[in-house]
C-alpha cells in the first residue's frame, strides 16, 4: 500500500502461505500496521488513535444502554433512571458514553485544526480531507439524535428548534420537517427513528473512518513540516520515516492513557459539568425552557445560525433580491451548513503551494485568530441573542466565512514563505539534535534506522 | 502548537459548560459544605436519614419520588438501612403505591419505587438536585460550576430557607416571595418551621439544618451511586495513571535509539 516504498508481508510457514494464497488477510494488517510513517510527528497527530478508540467505546456502551432503554415517550425518561438506578453499572455505562460524546468533539475539533495549521487538506490527500468532514457531518448528526434520546426537557426542546431548520427551507420545508419528525412536531415516531438512525450512523462512520484511513494510507500521513517522504529508494525513504508499529503505536498509547486519565476524572468527579441540568426533568412539550441552548460541541455553528437575523444587510439584501424567500431563518440555515460546507472546500480554497503553517508567517497569525474565533463563537452560542452577544457573533461568523473564502485564497498569493527542510531527516535531526541546523541533503551515514 | 492547543483545550472545557449554565436564572443561592461535595466528599449516612425523615413527614405530603426503588434505602454508600429497616420503614409510614393490575392503591413492598404524587401539582424531586443550578457563570465561562460544583442541593437549601414571608396574591392564588426562586415568586407555602421534625438523633431541629438534611437527602435520590462512581473515579485515574507512566517509559525507551542517532547525524553534519 502507498507510494512510500517498503518491506511487505512475506508468509513463511506453509500454513501462512495456505491462508495467504487464499486470502492475503495477514499481509493487509502488516501492511496497515507497518506503514512507513514520519518520523517528526508531534503530539498533535495522536488524535486520529484517540478517536478511533472513543469510537468504538461509544459503540460498545451504546450498545449496553440499548439493552435496557425503551424508546417510547412514556417510558424513555424512566428507562434512563432505570438504568442509572437499577441495571449493574449502568450509571457508569451511561455517563461513560455521554461524556464520550464529548471528548470524541474535543479530539475531533483537535484533529481538524491539527489538519487546517499544517496543511493536511492539501493535495494529495484532498479525499482524506473531505472524508473526515463527512465523518464529522455524521457524528454531528449521531450526537444530535443521541441527545434527544434521554427524554429530556432540552431533548425535546433542542429536537423541536433543530428539526424547525429544516422548515425554514423555502417552500419544501414544511414537507421535510414533517417527513424528519414523522409527524407534525417531535413526538413518538421522532423518538422511536432518532434511536435508529443513532444506532445506524455510528457503523457508517466506522466504515468510513476504515476509508479515511484507507485514504492516507495511499498518500502517506502528512507531517509538521509539510515536506513529502523521499520515495525515490526504501533506504532513502527509512531515513525519513519509521514503521507505525511500534513506534508510533506506543507514542498514541501513551497520550491515549494520559487522556484517559482526564476523562475519567470527568465520569468519576464531575460527570454532569458538560450536560444540562434541564435534561433532567422529563421532556414536557406543554412548557418550554427558558433559554433553549445545545451541547456546547454545536455552539460554534449556533451562534453562526443565530448570528444572521433579520437587521443584518446581507439578510435584508437577499430577503429583498428573492423578493422574500429567503428570509433571516432560512439565511441562518445556510449559513450554518455553509461555515461547514466552506471548511470541506479548504483544499481548493487554499491557494498558497507551501502545505504547512509552520512556514507561513502571516497564515500563523490569521489561523491562530480563526482558532480564537472559534471559541469565542462557542461562548456567544451560548448567551441570549440580545445586547453586545448578537454583534459579537455576526463579527464572528463573518470571520469564519472571510477566513476560508478571502483569507486562505489571498494569503497564498501576497504571503512570502519561510524556507521549509528539504526532508524530513533533516527537520528531525534538528529538534531532537538540539536546535543546531543541519545543512540541507546532510542525510549522513550516521543515521540508519534502528533495528526493527 | 501542541501547547497552545492544550491551554484553549482546557479553556474550553471551561468555555463550554457555558451551554450547561446558561439556563440559571435562580436568586440568591447560599454556597453551604455538604459533605459530598468535591472528589474525596462522601455522603454523611447520619445527615441522608434526617433528610430522609423531613422528606416523609413533610415535602411527600405534595411531592413524590416515584423513580427512587425503595428497597435503594438499604444500599450502601447512601442511608445504609438493613432490608428489616426498610420494611419497618414503609409500615411505620404506611406507604400505599397504586398498582395498575389491581387498579387500586395497595401497601408498598421494597420494589416498589416510593410513590408518584402529583396531587397539587408539586414536581417529583427524585432528581431535582440534578435539575437545579445553584452557581453559573460569570459571563458563561462557566467557572463558578467548575469551582462551587454545579449546585443543585445548594439551591434546594437556599429556597427553603430564603423566604421573605411576603406574600402576593395572582390570579387568586397565594404566592410567596422567596429570594432563590426564578423570578422570586413561588407557590410553595415556607415548608420548615423550627422544631418541624424531632430527629432520632438528637440533633437540633432548626429550619437551616433541616433544609441542608433534605438537600443531601435529594442529592442522593439523584445520584445514589454517588460514591461508587467516585471510587470508579479514583480507581481509573490511578490505573491509568500508573499506565500512562508506564507508557510514557517505554516510548521514551522505544524512541532512545532513533533520537541517539538523530543527534549523530546533527553532529556530523556539523
Amino acid at each position: 500500500m502507498g507510494g512510500i516504498p517498503h518491506d511487505h508481508y512475506e508468509p513463511n510457514s506453509r500454513g501462512e502461505k495456505w491462508l495467504h494464497r487464499r486470502l492475503p488477510i495477514v499481509g493487509l494488517m502488516y501492511d496497515t500496521l507497518m506503514i512507513p510513517t514520519p518520523k517528526n510527528l508531534n503530539w498533535m497527530w495522536i488524535w486520529g488513535i484517540v478517536l478511533v478508540f472513543t469510537l468504538v467505546m461509544q459503540i460498545i456502551t451504546g450498545i449496553l444502554l440499548v439493552m435496557h432503554y425503551t424508546p417510547h415517550v412514556d417510558l424513555a425518561f424512566a428507562s434512563v433512571e432505570h438504568i442509572m438506578r437499577n441495571v449493574n453499572g449502568g450509571w457508569a455505562i451511561r455517563y461513560i458514553h455521554q461524556n464520550g460524546a464529548s471528548l470524541f468533539f474535543i479530539a475531533v475539533y483537535l484533529h481538524i485544526f491539527r489538519g487546517l495549521y499544517y496543511g493536511s487538506y492539501k493535495a494529495p490527500r484532498e479525499v482524506t480531507w473531505i472524508i473526515g468532514m463527512l465523518i464529522y457531518v455524521l457524528m454531528m448528526g449521531t450526537a444530535f439524535m443521541g441527545y434527544v434520546l434521554p427524554w429530556g426537557q432540552m431533548s425535546f426542546w433542542g429536537a423541536t428548534v433543530i428539526t424547525g431548520l429544516f422548515g425554514a427551507i423555502p417552500f419544501i420545508g414544511e414537507g421535510i420537517q414533517t417527513w424528519l419528525l414523522g409527524g407534525p412536531a417531535v413526538d413518538n415516531a421522532t423518538l422511536n427513528r432518532f434511536l435508529s438512525l443513532h444506532y445506524l450512523l455510528p457503523f457508517l462512520i466506522l466504515g468510513l473512518v476504515i476509508v479515511h484511513v484507507w485514504a492516507f494510507h495511499t498518500t502517506g500521513n502528512n507531517n509538521p513540516t509539510g515536506v513529502e517522504v523521499r520515495r525515490t529508494s526504501k533506504a532513502e525513504a527509512e531515513k525519513d520515516t519509521l514503521p507505525f508499529w511500534p513506534y508510533f503505536v506506543i507514542k498514541d498509547l501513551f497520550a491515549l492513557a494520559v487522556i484517559l486519565v482526564a476523562f475519567f476524572a470527568v465520569v468519576g468527579f464531575m460527570p454532569n459539568y458538560l450536560g444540562h441540568p434541564d435534561n433532567y426533568i422529563e421532556a414536557n412539550p406543554l412548557a418550554t425552557p427558558a433559554h433553549i441552548v445545545p451541547e456546547w460541541y454545536f455552539l460554534p455553528f449556533y451562534a453562526i445560525l443565530r448570528a444572521f437575523d433579520n437587521e443584518v444587510w446581507v439578510v435584508i439584501a437577499a430577503n429583498f433580491l428573492t423578493g422574500g424567500i429567503v428570509d433571516a431563518a432560512f439565511f441562518g440555515v445556510v449559513a450554518m451548513f455553509g461555515a461547514i460546507v466552506v471548511m470541506a472546500l479548504a483544499p481548493w480554497l487554499d491557494t498558497s503551494s507551501v502545505r504547512s503553517g509552520r512556514y507561513r508567517p502571516m497564515f500563523k497569525a490569521w489561523f491562530w485568530v480563526f482558532i480564537v474565533n472559534f471559541f469565542v463563537l462557542m461562548w456567544v452560542g451560548a448567551r441570549p441573542a440580545e445586547g453586545i452577544y448578537p454583534y459579537i457573533a455576526l463579527i464572528g461568523s463573518t470571520y469564519w466565512f472571510a477566513y476560508f473564502l478571502v483569507i486562505l485564497p489571498l494569503l497564498g498569493v501576497i504571503e512570502k514563505p519561510l524556507p521549509q527542510p528539504s526532508t524530513i531527516e533533516e527537520d528531525f535531526n534538528e529538534h531532537v539534535g538540539g536546535g543546531s541546523s543541519g545543512t540541507p541533503g546532510s542525510g549522513t551515514a550516521a543515521a540508519p534506522t534502528p533495528a526493527e | 502548537m501542541f501547547r497552545k492547543l492544550a491551554i484553549s483545550a482546557t479553556a474550553a472545557l471551561a468555555l463550554t459548560s457555558g451551554a450547561a449554565h446558561a439556563a440559571g436564572g435562580a436568586g440568591y443561592v447560599e454556597n453551604y459544605a455538604f459533605s459530598f461535595e468535591g472528589p474525596f466528599g462522601t455522603f454523611d449516612q447520619n445527615q441522608l436519614q434526617r433528610g430522609l425523615q423531613v422528606y416523609t413527614e413533610i415535602c411527600s405530603g405534595c411531592h413524590g419520588l416515584q423513580y427512587v426503588p425503595i428497597r435503594t434505602l438499604a444500599d450502601e454508600g447512601g442511608i445504609g438501612w438493613t432490608e428489616e429497616e426498610v420494611l419497618e420503614y414503609i409500615d411505620q409510614n404506611f406507604i400505599e403505591v397504586y398498582d395498575p393490575d389491581l387498579q387500586d392503591w395497595r401497601m408498598a413492598t421494597p420494589n416498589d419505587n416510593f410513590p408518584v404524587n402529583d396531587g397539587v401539582g408539586a414536581p417529583d424531586l427524585s432528581l431535582m438536585a440534578k435539575a437545579r443550578t445553584g452557581f453559573s457563570g460569570p459571563y458563561g465561562l462557566g467557572i463558578n460550576p467548575l469551582i462551587n460544583g454545579i449546585g443543585g442541593p445548594e439551591y434546594i437549601a437556599s429556597l427553603l430557607t430564603h423566604y421573605t414571608g411576603e406574600e402576593v396574591e395572582q390570579y387568586g392564588a397565594i404566592l410567596y416571595e422567596n429570594e432563590t426562586m426564578e423570578g422570586g415568586l413561588i407557590s410553595m407555602a415556607p415548608p420548615l418551621w423550627e422544631d418541624a421534625v424531632v430527629y432520632a438523633d438528637g440533633t437540633p431541629a432548626t429550619v437551616d439544618q433541616m433544609a441542608q438534611d433534605v438537600a443531601a437527602f435529594l442529592m442522593w435520590t439523584a445520584e445514589p451511586h454517588m460514591m461508587a462512581r467516585k471510587q470508579m473515579g479514583f480507581l481509573a485515574v490511578i490505573i491509568l495513571g500508573i499506565f500512562s507512566v508506564l507508557l510514557y517509559l517505554t516510548n521514551k525507551r522505544l524512541w532512545a535509539p532513533v533520537k541517539a542517532a538523530a543527534k549523530r547525524g546533527t553532529q556530523a553534519a556539523e
